[in-house]
């Protein structure tokens, strides 16, 4: 038995005892959802596999979603739909979950308090993973449920319900490993956040290239295994058992290397820094760009890469056009082609987009991590105002966004023109296509930051908001949502570049209402009290 | 003299606690200041409404006569801060947090600056999440001794200091007033207060429940009175002013109040006095005095 284990069970119960159940009813509200309205939308097998054909033939609909083969239940669309993007949801709760409750106790110092007490070393963690797999085991017990409601068979909807958690302890398992490693649970998320970010791409990549040569590539990644599983098809049960498998090393291997390391310290050295100050560091904008230079270089990197092999594969979308006659019938309705590639990458477009909007919540959000933190304060006590301080970290939600977007944009450009050729004419019309999504992507910040100077207390919703945003703006237009409910994301209102009209109204509305929530948050923050 | 920090009337409240409630603080310009109290006295809320950090909800805040809230940046290159509690940015190196905080109140002494990191013996080069709390506060001391500001705000700053850095600080204080400037000194340290400051101000509840040179607490205050005397006083403990009183045959111990001492010294010596020792209240008696004990006592004397 680990000594203090129960007691930090029910310490991480009492501390998630609000996230947990948002986060499963949000999930379990998403499978539902998706199961009623594929039944409405799809209630014959001719429409299911009609829908199976223009899926399978459209490579930016499979990066999407994953290849649809097994048509014959509503459980298989159900499970189709949602095993591309439940999994990776269910994995960054789990890696939330594993940070919070070991390397951001340990930094915060927390941990140091509860060692001194009769507690094992190994407790935080175990108390952490356990929380994590338990968590995605009654999600699992709740999509059996929802999917035997539904009148489907037992072992598909079990094989499906178990997919989830699957997944989440594996990528628990991960971030257990960069919890050791990192110094702190802002590194160890990025670190985990960064290899589930590869894997929804490599999933993507794989299958957008369809059977035309790269679909391996889908099996470099945990997600892809988990869409693999084809519940109520095949029931691949050996892929559930290589997921728990591959988390199993990863846990052993997390707690040989917390058995090796000092309370509070990574496995990584830390030079030395150096004695003075240099140039740069004297004045507000050197210090926001010290603190925020890297996570824009891993970003930036990152990006580059993804951006890079996202366009590289357009290759192989025309080909698979050009074997497949019903394919290319339907092909033709999205404008030949070319067409096929413009709707492919701006798919992939709008997929950086998403991300690139994570980045600006995350910078716009260092402003209230550096007040609560204590560090505004030594700042603010010196010559600098509150507006000079706050907007020289809201440069980055600024400008930031505009370098990675374009990045991004020009990677693809290149990949693309490496390919297909034409490189100039595909860079200027994806860096295009990167530009016009840069008001879409402000808007997060800004309402982070109206948030954080208005309503401090309430500045994390944004990342609800955030969330519940890019799955409508994910899963909404393939589950005919109402208008209303998408017109509710700014990516819906975007030109849809390469290849789409451009509206400049759309984009101008978007800058002006960025503007404006970020007008009147830096006003409440003059106002407000700080710390 | 000119008035550095002049607050009257100061009221603060977060949701239904009123923090603050009619606080009065008087600093004048280059005198050290002590401003004491105990935990959740409203210490630290008095200095953020100084920093214009939070805004007050009532009363007069005057600091170097200007607006602590209005004029913040103007008047923040005029004065240096020291937290109680210093947390740093875990990747940048103590040297540099020195360099910046300076920098960023418009300028620092590279010789000042390299003579007190020798005297604090602080190493530079070591990353903020590797320092200790003591060392710490040692990166903000020096940035703020540093610095060429003339009104320092010191809150409880040598917490986690061993005792051969706090007699540093205590020169660093001395010199400090030495040179004319302003120290706002809170702490729960009483001998440091006592060793360092001009006057005082004891605050309780959001209140000031005394203000003044340590002189005129002290006369405010009892003083402590053991004597051996030659025949036993019958009927002293009557005596107007006289408290706690224990009589054993010849051996006396009291407390009188200070205005009474001379009446009490009168009676003793017309009794015959072997032995005698008055000591005047120390600064933790006073503190005492106001925080512990009894309720009635707890009144500031008339």
């Amino acid at each position: 038995m680990i000594a203090g284990l129960s007691v930090l069970l029910r310490l991480a119960l009492r501390r998630d005892r609000i996230m947990l159940p948002v986060w499963l009813y949000a999930l379990v509200a998403s499978v539902a959802s998706a199961a009623v309205s594929l039944r409405h939308l799809y209630p014959s097998q001719g429409s299911r596999d009609r829908l199976a054909l223009s899926i399978n033939s459209n490579a930016s609909l499979r990066a999407l979603y994953g290849p649809l083969y097994e048509t014959h239940s509503l459980g298989a669309l159900t499970a189709w739909r949602m095993l591309a993007i439940g999994p990776v949801m269910i994995a960054l709760l789990c890696q939330l979950l594993i940070t919070r409750h070991t390397r951001a106790e340990e930094e915060s110092g927390r941990l140091e308090l509860l060692s001194a007490g009769a507690l094992d070393r190994r407790a935080p963690l175990t108390a952490a993973l356990i929380t994590a797999g338990s968590i995605g085991l009654v999600f699992a017990s709740v999509v059996l449920a929802v999917m035997l409601g539904f009148g489907q068979d037992v072992a598909g909807s079990l094989a499906f319900g178990l997919a989830f958690p699957a997944v989440g302890l594996l990528f628990a398992g991960l971030t257990a490993v960069t919890a050791q490693l990192a110094p702190t649970g802002r590194t160890a998320n990025g670190l985990a956040g960064g290899a589930l970010g590869t894997a929804f791409l490599l999933r993507s990549i794989g299958d957008a290239a369809g059977s035309s040569g790269a679909s391996w590539v889908g099996w470099l990644s945990p997600l892809g295994w988990a869409e693999r599983v084809h519940p109520y098809g095949g029931n691949q049960w050996w892929l559930l058992g290589l997921l728990v498998g591959a988390a199993a090393v990863e846990i052993a291997m997390a707690y040989l290397l917390l058995a090796r390391r000092d309370l509070g310290g990574g496995l990584l050295p830390q030079r030395p820094g150096a004695t003075t100050a240099g140039a740069g560091l004297g004045r507000p904008l050197g210090l926001a760009w010290r603190l925020q230079r890297g996570t824009l270089w891993a970003w930036a990197v990152s990006l580059i890469v993804f951006g890079f092999v996202l366009g590289g594969i357009t290759k192989g979308l025309q080909q698979l056009v050009n074997d497949t006659p019903e394919a290319a019938q339907t092909i033709e309705r999205l404008g030949g082609t070319t067409g096929v590639v413009n709707s492919y990458l701006s798919t992939c477009t709008t997929f950086v987009a998403m991300a690139v909007a994570v980045y600006a919540v995350q910078t716009a959000l260092r402003l209230r991590e550096e007040e609560t933190g204590g560090r505004a304060e030594p700042v603010l006590a010196t010559a600098v105002g509150r507006l000079t301080w706050a907007g020289s970290h809201l440069l980055y939600p600024l400008l930031g966004t505009f370098v990675l977007l374009e990045a991004g944009g020009l990677a693809m450009g290149l990949g693309t023109g490496a390919v297909l050729g034409d490189t100039g004419g595909w860079i200027g019309r994806l860096l295009a296509a990167g530009l016009v999504q840069v008001p879409a992507v402000w808007l997060f910040a800004a309402a982070g930051t109206a948030l954080y100077g208005l309503q401090p207390q309430w500045t994390t919703g944004v990342w609800g908001l955030l969330g519940l945003l890019l799955l409508i703006t994910y899963l909404g237009p393939a589950m005919n949502a109402d208008h209303w409910l998408l017109d509710l994301s700014p990516f819906t209102h975007v030109p849809r570049l390469p290849g789409g009209a451009v509206h400049a109204a759309p984009l101008l509305w978007l800058t002006l209402l960025s503007g404006a929530l970020a007008a009147a948050g830096l006003l409440g923050l003059g106002r407000r009290d700080l710390g | 003299m000119a008035t550095a920090i002049s607050v009257s009337g100061l009221v603060k409240t977060f949701g239904r606690t009123r923090a603050l409630d009619g606080l009065n603080l008087t600093v004048e310009e280059g005198e050290v200041h002590g401003f004491l109290g105990p935990n959740g006295a409203g210490k630290s809320t008095t200095i953020r409404v100084l920093l214009g950090l939070i805004r007050a909800n009532g009363g007069t805040v005057r600091l170097l006569d200007g607006d602590p809230w209005r004029d913040a940046v103007a008047l923040h290159r005029r004065l240096a801060y020291v937290p109680g509690d210093v947390i740093l940015w875990r990747n940048l190196s103590g040297g540099e947090v020195i360099d910046l905080l300076g920098r960023l109140r418009g300028g620092i002494s590279a010789a000042r600056r390299g003579e007190l990191l020798d005297r604090f013996e602080l190493d530079p080069t070591q990353r903020g999440n590797a320092y200790s709390k003591g060392n710490r506060q040692k990166v903000a001391l020096v940035a703020a001794f540093a610095s060429d500001a003339e009104l320092l705000i010191l809150d409880e700053p040598t917490s986690g200091l061993d005792p051969l850095m706090e007699e540093v600080f205590r020169q660093c204080v001395a010199e400090e007033r030495d040179r004319g400037r302003t120290v706002l000194l809170s702490s729960h340290i009483l001998s440091e207060v006592e060793a360092l400051c001009d006057r005082v101000s004891i605050i309780r509840a959001g209140r000031t429940v005394e203000t003044g040179t340590l002189a005129e607490l002290r006369h405010l205050a009892r003083t402590s009175v053991e004597a051996e005397l030659v025949a036993s006083v019958p009927g002293l403990a009557d005596l107007p002013g006289l408290h706690d009183v224990q009589q054993n045959g010849t051996l006396l111990r009291c407390q009188v109040d200070a205005q009474r001492l001379d009446a009490l010294v009168a009676v003793l010596t017309r009794a015959g006095v072997r032995s005698l020792i008055c000591r005047p209240p120390t600064l933790e008696e006073l503190f005492l005095r106001h925080y512990g004990g009894a309720a009635s006592e707890l009144e500031p004397q008339p």
